[in-house]
């Protein structure tokens, strides 16, 4: 379908950098968008041409499985060729080696650059280097703009609605792009969020952003109706402003006992990959209220549509927003 | 309007195989529109059809590039397997045949249904691609630069066919 002429589009942006600078209606523009993806993968030919003939590069330069593979099928279904870059590069050739990388790699024939980087920034520093699309799959501890995107997703599909519930996320926000990016999109959609986990990894500034910072998770369990569990990262186990993990699990793991003190119908997310017995137990996890690998199912056609929007916006407004 | 439609309805219920389910699927989104209307009609007509759904062609469209941002994906909803359905696909306008080849690739994606009929409240003539209607409300020849609108209650509030 074609928008009524007179009319102006919503989605105009050939980059996805951060849920940040997107507002509310393109955020849910997008959500819309791939709830008509979603279909797609339950036919019997799981592909649209949608993107045939589009070249998707792959480029990662932090570790990633399943943001990666969920990219890749995305662009597939879609119809794109796709193909695969990755590097681990040193800090002392990061700037001018990867506007360099990218710019050989675009002068290939790219149409849209997935970039994973573990400096924040890395993908906007590209918009500057290059022509084409840039989606930003993670950037240091700065966004992840498609696993919020998928935790809305679900989080909508779900309870019918993000606007008015009551969302906690748990673990180690100070350090988490994820939760930043989560942070954007459910106080732009209207629920109210609380962030929870011991105060060196909450610290009290991000009341600053109309979140609630609560150091005692137990005592909000009863009132949240989602509760977003962070993965607990190895490498800050064992750096002096994390508890220890005994120490950790004891405070703020979901488990059974917390759990039976939530509302029947509470929804427990996780990114992804659980660190089983450490922020969430495996009964838990494995449970009803769990929406894991829905989540995953999700990312695919949340990730559908954003390829699609931001080469439909590339494709009409050359070097455009 | 209704008597148009009350006349597709016969003609399709005339042809309609009495050994296979029959499916009604509508272009969206006036042809879904139709599609809808239709359904009750043919029941009168001695042939209610098993199935009924909606296709969004957007993804298969061959001007993806040039409409660019103004392209707004819908659900496609055909929640039965088309596979052995004889099919009448349905749409407000044939013009050019390029929504019709789009929609034919969009079926045979969702499966291999026994047969794809094509039914159209206006045929307008000038065709690029080989396509021709099977059921026909009004034909209007009509120059290139004119226009054609189907004004449908659900969706524009009124029922009427415009000439520009």
């Amino acid at each position: 379908m074609t928008r009524p002429t007179g009319e102006k589009p919503v989605w105009t942006r050939k980059h996805l950098l951060r849920l940040a600078e997107l507002s509310r209606e393109e955020i849910l523009f997008i959500l819309d968008t791939a709830e008509s993806f979603k279909e797609v993968s339950t036919r019997s030919v799981k592909k649209v041409p949608a993107l045939r003939g589009r070249v998707v590069v792959n480029m990662f330069f932090e570790e990633s499985t399943r943001t990666r593979m969920s990219f890749t099928l995305a662009a597939q279904r879609l119809s794109a060729d796709v193909i695969d870059f990755s590097a681990k590069v040193s800090s002392t050739t990061k700037g001018e080696s990867l506007r360099d990388t990218a710019r050989n790699i675009e002068a290939m024939g790219v149409d849209i650059m997935i970039v994973r980087h573990s400096a924040a920034g890395a993908p906007l520093l590209l918009t500057e280097a290059v022509d084409c699309c840039i989606i930003n799959a993670g950037d240091g501890q700065h966004a992840h703009p498609t696993q919020a995107l998928l935790d809305l997703f679900t989080i909508r599909e779900i309870k019918g609605r993000i606007e008015g519930l009551n969302v906690a996320i748990v673990g180690d926000i100070a350090h988490s792009r994820v939760a930043r990016s989560n942070l954007q999109g459910l106080l732009k959609l209207g629920a109210s969020l609380t962030l929870v986990g011991p105060p060196t990894l909450v610290p009290r500034n991000f009341e600053q952003l109309g979140a609630r910072v609560v150091h005692d998770f137990d005592a909000i369990l009863p009132e949240m109706d989602v509760i977003n569990m962070l993965r607990i990262q190895r490498e800050r186990i064992t750096s002096n402003v994390f508890p220890s993990v005994r120490e950790y699990v004891q405070l703020f793991g979901m488990n059974r006992q917390r759990h039976a003190r939530c509302k029947p119908d509470v929804l427990i997310m996780h990114p992804g990959p659980v660190n089983r017995g450490v922020e969430l137990a495996a009964d838990i996890a494995d449970g009803p209220s769990s929406s894991i690998l829905r989540q995953v199912t999700n990312g695919l056609a949340v990730r559908m549509a954003v390829l699609f929007l931001c080469q439909q916006a590339a494709s009409a407004t050359p070097g455009g927003t | 309007m209704k008597t148009t439609l009350e006349q597709m309805a016969r003609q399709i219920a005339a042809a309609v195989p009495r050994d296979r389910p029959v499916a009604v699927v509508g272009i969206r989104r006036r042809g879904e529109v139709l599609a809808g209307r239709l359904m009750p009609l043919l029941e009168q007509a001695g042939a209610p059809p098993e199935h009924h759904g909606a296709l969004d062609i957007t993804l298969y469209r061959d001007d993806l590039t040039a409409i660019g941002p103004n392209a707004v994906v819908r659900k496609t909803e055909i929640d039965f397997d088309v596979t052995d359905t004889w099919l009448v696909l349905v749409d407000d306008v044939l013009y050019t045949g390029r929504s019709v080849r789009a929609a034919l690739d969009a079926l045979i994606d969702l499966g291999r249904p026994m047969a794809i009929r094509l039914a159209v409240l206006v045929d307008r003539g000038r065709r690029e691609l080989p396509i021709q209607p099977d059921f026909v409300g009004l034909t209007i020849k009509t120059e290139a630069d004119s226009n054609i609108n189907v004004k449908l209650q659900e969706v524009d509030g009124i029922d009427e066919v415009e000439l520009e």
